[in-house]
């Protein structure tokens, strides 16, 4: 009885917000609304319903149902109400005879073309046609059904997730108009005209087979079971729902997940989402099903050799192993021979107890996270120009620019619901720069033009950036005022004077760039002087050799136009991961502690001193690829990993694996046998988001509650898997709920001061810092100070990548996204996501494919001068001559065998973008992958009752 | 050498005006090719100039032209101007047409063009928003909002740019003033444009032609090219259509011209606020803006002087059916039906009684005879359950079975519906399907015997919807009239709300034709 669908207003608040208020009389009761609101919608909001099938409160009003006929006094005919503003004095009835009687004229002729099938339909109780029909009170259909008729047309099942049953579609429109205005894909269409008039995919294509991808906007919006989730139609309809946040990536969408019992039979996007308002992707709408999956580890396991297979133990067992082994190590090698890695997919409370349990229960700091694998250079670049590691804005700000500056991010893929916010803002009318080489949708598709597509080298974002400056300033585009207000004036002379140098012009540079100078000066006018100007950027940016350069580069820039500290404008990193921001916060680096403070702090250590009870280390500890380093060298024996694959998701995989073989105890905690599962001794079962309570943080600051929707499979939810860990080392932990972690986190933290699971409850979420001053957080930061006080400009001198190509590597290679998968896939890959991308593939221009032989699904091999693997080539002018792109979901490719070393000179984020290659024609896979393939097939055995251990 | 003028009308040509025309070059005549003087009974007209004026000559094949050329053939008209058909017409808007060479500029200029635009241009564009408010004129395709009004509306609502667009999508069958005008006086139309660009700061204009006028969107195209200078800043293009009658409805055509399906918009916003790529736009019929010429050059007075209680200035009527004189005939309003179609149209051609005539094309109403006394006007019109529409008339004789017309009216409907709203959408074909049985149940004389639904949809298990149990006149004329209800009260625009006008009408005025008994008004009538 609990579960209700959201209450629908029929229609959007007027777009254009003015503070004139109307009032109306709506079937004799007063309604006083804003100027603008529809009937439809006044009606709503005082709790009356008025009649509709085409009208939904996230998309325009369509006006075709013709149900929503209302009376106004004065005015002739019936109007639609969802079609007509409000006005002052207006004397509206919902409720007449007369209005009854063309409603039911409308609804006999719906259902004279629509089955009546009602009780054994998947949307039976949960559908607006048969609402309507009871609303209206239709008890005859008196034209019979030998008629004309779309009934009987076969059903599209192509989509993994969702059928579409022509014979039950309404023609309403919504879908075509939820793809067009809320996805922004167009993928659909109405084909044919009058009563052919049919919803169609594409060009009459499949849903699989055409542009749609997948988002579910349609489903969603589908008033029948003529576009529905395949999971209702095989469970039923849901009876409750909780709302909760997705595990994917960092746009941080919630969702109802609707419920039978503690089973899940689909998860709605929350119109109340303050990141995603009701919009969700492929990812975090449908590919949940990985938490059932038939892979997933439910026991403990531990080996004492990992050529040995798994043996099945209980918790006590694994956890006692686990501690003993930790002890065992530090006794043998010293404090600091041991450490964890805090994962940013798991929650805030659980990355705190990870570093906690490092640098209480192990002593040191050897603590860090995936985030040193992505966005550590936008740690440091914005903490050093403007005061602090996170971006500056809300989501919702790019609604008010006027030009949208993407530069390595490709947000319709990899942050595809804030994507499709930015093409809602594009398509309003604001200019687009893309600077990226590669050609990714948002420089042409549907509705989409990027106005300066800057398809430059990879490896040269900083002399790309620092030419830009150098147009704004020698052409006199600096807003002064700002920069004399707001910045260090001196810093900023030496660096005007620095980006001035004829040498850094566009012209200087674009034989090195490969981008146009006209273009690129064009860009950087454009970005100085239309207006709000907004920079979005991802791990294009970072994880490069300057990944810290280019993101300080990008901060000055936006302090030069004065492009900071106001909606529509700012600085606006990507987050990969769903909680990459939270688990920075909270600590995860080696070198400080949550709120980005640095270790050697004595009042911050102090402070954690006193509360923990223990004293800490002041020295700064290991980076990931420093213990992989220090294992080699024999001085790190022992690791925690939670949530994280570094085998697959590292750069230089034969060298991570050569760390890890080093290693005496590696113990894992994940959902699948990862593969870094293959070099481990404990292997601990996690629980997934939907079995525990938390918060995440997404990229914009946000932190939002994650609620368990169900128990833990695996026994013990993640947090709690750490505290049996820290308990059995002897640290007496004490956690009841995470709320509890919160709250130490609140008392120990400054920028979380406010934040406690009550006030994200009351609130439904609160952007950091939230302080005494800000109580309920800061949506834009930097308004009138920024957190370092003055902006900083600081010097960024282009320096060439050491991975250069040559004869024997003359392409370069560049990774990156893609939509359906997620990271290295554990999650995706488990679902019906594989039907858009079953492997990874190397994007190859066709002069580079021509002159090596290479046919469009050739098997080649990539190699550079750290390894090499095979995959299947894709023939495309996406990529320029001369890059080579491809992703890394899935371990059969496993793409980070051939990138290397070479990392951020400032906080080793490695250069994932830049790997010198070859490509050539493959018979098979690679040795590298058989002799991988090998051994992961022995290291993931485990000993059955049956199957004595070898 | 002697001067003939032959009309290069679609319709002239289609009665053999071509033949005619390389006829007379090759006796060595200059041919001028004109749009068409209106009444297709003497088409094709030749006119042969001479020292007392042009002497028409018409029908006339290609055989005729030496009879023709030395004055002898028996089709011999005069000065055509003179024949009963023309002259008591009210030419303000078609002065031109048939008379000059339609892409010359310096006939067009001889003949009173520009004149208007000069006016305008001398004016503010509040006084000559002013002048067509005070001339009474209203949109000529159909709905008759007054074309000063829309106008005002778009000239009051500030934007970086305007539109003025042309809806020349002349989908009703029985018309064609549209295209005579394109065809026989484009630069009036496009004079007519210009001015609505100054008087509401609209820089450029697009022109919808329907594609099945080829002859228009060539002309048009000429003209506009050839009068670039004269109009410029103002800039024009031509859109051509695809084929939609739906098109023709101003959102629909806003739609198709900014590349998407053609699909009627919800109002508001009106076009006037939120037109042609969001910006205000005048959308107005070929004829509205091509009254304006005369408006600016004439006065606004001259113009309201003619007309009929509300209903101000000229209609150029097209006739059109089973009729004898069919053609165009611009009169102010208040000229009767009777006529229109006794007088004017000289009858059926067929010889036969006239039965019916539709008023307002498609989507118009049938009136009987006993009906004729009616004058043109939009109020009367209304009254009568009718209307003015694009101001088609076409004659029936009393072969005609109007239950069959009433089922035309709704397959019109079918065909041409956009689909977007349900009553449309779907009620038109229920409405075929229930005039079939209803033409069914009446052509058996009897109510037939119960019918149930075929198995091959059966209900589901514990479904109470009843199967439809007896077709019978009553029951289906119910039905058929619930249904018009719907449509006319519910559908989005006028293609779906106007198609009841002739089935209702049929239905009203003709009930011996639905199995029913003569209307007493007929009757009474005659």
């Amino acid at each position: 009885m609990a579960w209700t669908g959201e209450i629908d207003l029929g229609t959007p608040a007027p777009a254009l917000v003015t503070d004139k208020m109307v009032t109306l009389t709506i079937d004799g009761q007063e309604a006083r609304v804003p100027e603008g609101t529809s009937i439809m919608r006044a009606a709503a909001l005082m709790g009356t319903s008025i009649p509709k099938l085409c009208a939904t409160d996230n998309m325009e009003s369509f006006g075709s149902c013709r149900l929503c006929l209302v009376e106004i006094d004065g005015r002739a005919g019936y109007p639609a109400s969802c079609t007509t503003p409000v006005a002052e004095g207006m004397v509206v009835r919902t409720q007449t005879d007369r209005l009854t009687q063309l409603r039911r004229g409308v609804m006999e002729l719906y259902i004279s073309d629509h089955p009546l099938d009602c009780l054994t339909c998947g949307a039976n109780g949960d559908c607006e046609l048969q609402d309507m029909a009871g609303a209206v009170g239709l008890r005859d259909v008196r034209y019979g059904y030998d008629g004309a008729t779309n009934m009987g047309q076969p059903k599209d099942l192509s989509n993994p997730y969702f059928d579409f049953d022509p014979s039950k579609c309404i023609v309403c429109s919504r879908c075509v108009r939820a793809c067009d205005e809320v996805q922004g894909t167009l993928a659909l269409t109405i084909q044919g005209r009058g009563f052919d008039s049919k919803v169609s995919a594409s060009q009459n294509e499949d849903f699989l087979g055409s542009e749609c991808v997948s988002c579910g906007a349609c489903v969603q919006a589908c008033p029948t079971a003529s576009l529905i989730e395949r999971t209702v139609v095989e469970k039923g309809t849901p009876e409750h729902a909780i709302v909760t946040t997705c595990a994917y990536c960092g746009v941080g969408c919630t969702f109802r997940a609707e419920m039978r019992g503690e089973e899940l039979v689909r998860m709605v996007p929350w119109k109340d989402g303050k990141a995603n308002h009701g919009h969700s992707c492929v990812k975090g709408r449908f590919a949940w099903g990985y938490a059932n999956h038939q892979d997933r580890i439910l026991n403990p396991m531990i080996r004492t050799s990992i050529d040995e297979p798994w043996r099945e133990v209980s918790w006590e067992e694994a956890i006692a192993y686990t501690a003993s082994e930790f002890k065992r190590i530090q006794a043998k090698y010293g404090p600091r021979s041991i450490g964890g890695i805090a994962s940013s997919r798991c929650t805030n409370e659980e990355a705190f107890l990870v570093q906690k349990l490092v640098r209480q229960g192990f002593g040191n700091n050897n603590v860090d996270t995936c985030a040193r694998v992505c966005h550590s250079p936008t740690g440091y670049g914005l903490g050093t120009t403007l005061g602090t590691s996170a971006g500056t804005q809300t989501f919702d700000s790019v609604m008010h620019a006027d030009v949208i500056f993407v530069i390595g991010a490709n947000p319709t893929d990899a942050h595809p619901v804030f994507g499709s916010m930015m093409k809602r803002r594009l398509r309003q009318g604001a200019k687009l720069i893309v600077a990226d080489p590669r050609r990714i949708d948002l420089v042409l598709s549907p509705h989409i033009k990027a106005d300066y597509h800057l398809p430059l080298t990879p490896g040269t974002n900083v002399a790309v950036l620092t030419a830009m400056a150098h147009v704004i300033v020698t052409e006199g585009l600096v807003d002064e005022a700002f920069v004399r207000e707001r910045c260090e004036w001196d810093a900023f002379e030496d660096w005007a004077r620095f980006v001035s140098d004829p040498s850094r012009s566009p012209e200087a540079i674009e034989a090195l760039c490969k981008v146009p100078a006209a273009d690129l000066r064009a860009a950087a006018r454009l970005y100085a002087t239309g207006g709000n100007a907004a920079i979005y950027y991802g791990l294009g940016i970072t994880e490069h050799s300057q990944g810290s350069s280019a993101v300080i580069a990008i901060a000055n820039l936006a302090m030069a136009t004065g492009n900071v500290g106001r909606e529509g404008v700012g600085l606006n990193p990507l987050r990969g991961q769903n909680n990459v921001q939270g688990s920075c916060d909270m600590g995860s680096f080696p070198h400080e502690f949550s709120g980005y403070r640095h270790v050697s702090d004595d009042a911050t250590r102090q402070a954690f001193e006193k509360d923990w009870g223990v004293a800490l280390d002041p020295e700064p500890g290991l980076r990931i690829n420093n213990m992989f380093d220090e294992a080699i060298e024999g001085g790190f024996k022992g690791l925690f990993v939670q949530a994280e694959d570094v085998v697959q998701s590292d750069p230089n995989s034969q060298h991570v694996a050569e760390g890890l073989r080093a290693m005496e105890c590696i113990v894992v905690q994940d959902l699948f046998l990862n593969e870094t599962a293959n070099f481990a001794h404990v292997f601990l079962p996690g629980s997934t988001f939907l079995e525990k309570d938390g918060t995440f943080t997404n990229a914009e600051r946000r932190v939002q509650l994650v609620r368990q929707v169900m128990s833990p499979k695996n026994g013990y939810a993640d947090w709690e898997i750490v505290q049996l860990i820290a308990n059995a080392m002897g640290l007496g932990w004490t956690y009841t709920h995470p709320s509890q972690v919160m709250d130490e986190i609140a008392r120990l933290t400054p920028t979380f001061a406010k934040i406690s699971f009550e006030a994200l409850d009351r609130l439904g979420s609160i952007q950091w810092p939230a302080t005494e001053a800000n109580p309920e957080g800061m949506p834009i930061m930097h308004v009138d100070t920024f957190a370092r006080g003055k902006g900083k400009f600081v010097v960024t001198e282009y320096i060439a990548t050491d991975e250069k190509s040559g004869p024997r590597f003359p392409l370069l290679l560049t990774t990156g996204r893609i939509l359906s998968q997620y990271n290295v896939g554990a999650q995706t890959r488990r679902t019906g996501n594989t039907a858009w991308h079953p492997e990874d593939v190397l994007e190859i221009h066709p002069l580079d494919a021509e002159n090596r032989g290479i046919r469009e699904g050739d098997l080649v091999a990539l190699k550079s001068r750290t390894g090499e693997t095979s995959l299947r080539a894709k023939i495309t002018d996406r990529v320029a001559p001369g890059v080579v792109y491809t992703t890394f979901h899935h371990p059969q490719v496993l793409a980070n065998v051939v990138t290397t070393d070479y990392t951020d000179w400032a906080t080793d984020c490695p250069e994932y973008k830049v790997t010198a290659v070859q490509v050539s024609p493959a018979n098979g896979p690679s040795q590298w992958q058989e002799d991988y393939a090998e051994f992961s097939r022995r290291n993931r055995r485990i000993a059955t009752e049956l199957e004595p251990a070898e | 050498m002697t001067r003939a003028y032959v009309s290069a009308d679609m319709a002239s040509v289609a009665l053999g005006a071509d033949a005619v025309a390389a006829a007379l070059v090759a006796r060595g005549c200059d041919v001028v090719r004109t749009g068409s003087r209106g009444l297709f009974a003497i088409e094709p007209l030749v006119e042969i100039e001479a020292d007392e004026g042009r002497i028409g000559y018409g029908p006339v094949g290609p055989d005729d032209v030496a009879a023709v050329l030395d004055g002898s053939h028996p089709n011999r008209l005069g000065d055509v101007a003179a024949l009963p058909f023309f002259v008591d017409q009210q030419r303000f808007t078609f002065a031109r047409c048939g008379i000059t060479d339609p892409l010359s500029l310096s006939d067009y200029e001889t003949h009173g063009g520009w004149k208007g635009l000069k006016a305008a241009r001398a004016m503010s564009p509040q006084e000559v928003v002013s002048a067509v408010k005070d001339s009474g004129l209203r949109g000529r395709g159909g709905a008759g909002f007054p074309t000063g009004i829309k106008w005002q509306t778009v000239l009051d609502t500030s934007a970086p740019e305007k539109f003025i667009v042309c809806n020349a999508d002349e989908g009703d069958s029985g018309t064609f003033a549209d295209r005579m005008l394109m065809e026989g006086d484009p630069y009036c139309l496009i004079e007519g444009m210009a001015i609505a660009g100054h008087a509401v700061g609209a820089g450029h204009g697009y022109i919808y032609i329907r594609s099945e006028y080829p002859l228009a969107i060539d002309v048009m195209q000429r003209a506009i090219e050839r009068s670039a200078a004269i109009v410029a800043p103002f800039t024009l293009e031509v859109r051509v259509g695809a084929g939609a009658y739906v098109c023709g409805e101003e959102t629909a055509l806003l739609d198709s011209i900014e590349g998407k399906r053609g699909q009627v918009r919800a109002k508001p916003p009106l076009p006037a606020h939120v037109g042609l790529f969001g910006r205000p736009t005048v959308i107005n019929n070929v004829l509205s803006l091509a009254a304006v010429p005369f408006v600016l050059s004439e006065g606004a007075e001259a113009y309201a002087a003619v007309g009929f209680g509300r209903s101000r200035g000229t209609m150029p009527i097209q006739i059109a059916g089973n009729v004898r004189n069919g053609g165009l005939y611009e009169v102010g309003f208040g000229i009767t039906l009777a006529q229109l179609v006794h007088e004017i149209g000289g009858g059926t051609a067929s010889g036969r009684p006239v039965r019916a005539v539709q008023v307002g094309g498609p989507l118009g109403a049938y009136f009987p005879p006993s009906m004729f006394d009616m004058p043109f006007d939009y109020e009367t019109f209304a009254a009568k359950g009718g209307l003015i529409g694009h101001a088609g008339i076409t004659v029936f004789d009393d072969t005609v079975d109007m239950a069959h017309m009433a089922r035309f009216a709704m397959e019109f409907c079918a065909v041409e519906s956009c689909g977007k709203c349900t009553p449309c959408r779907i009620g038109s074909t229920r409405g075929v399907e229930t005039i079939d049985r209803l033409i069914a149940a009446r052509d058996a004389g009897r109510a037939p015997a119960p019918e149930t639904v075929s198995p091959g949809l059966a209900k589901a298990l514990y479904s109470r919807a009843p199967t439809r149990q007896l077709t019978s006149l009553e029951a289906e004329t119910a039905i058929v009239r619930d249904l018009c209800d719907t449509m006319k009260y519910g559908s989005l625009c006028a293609l779906g709300g106007f198609t009841p006008y002739p089935v209702l009408s049929a239905m009203d005025f003709f009930p011996e034709d639905f199995g029913g008994e003569p209307a007493p008004l007929a009757n009474a009538a005659e």
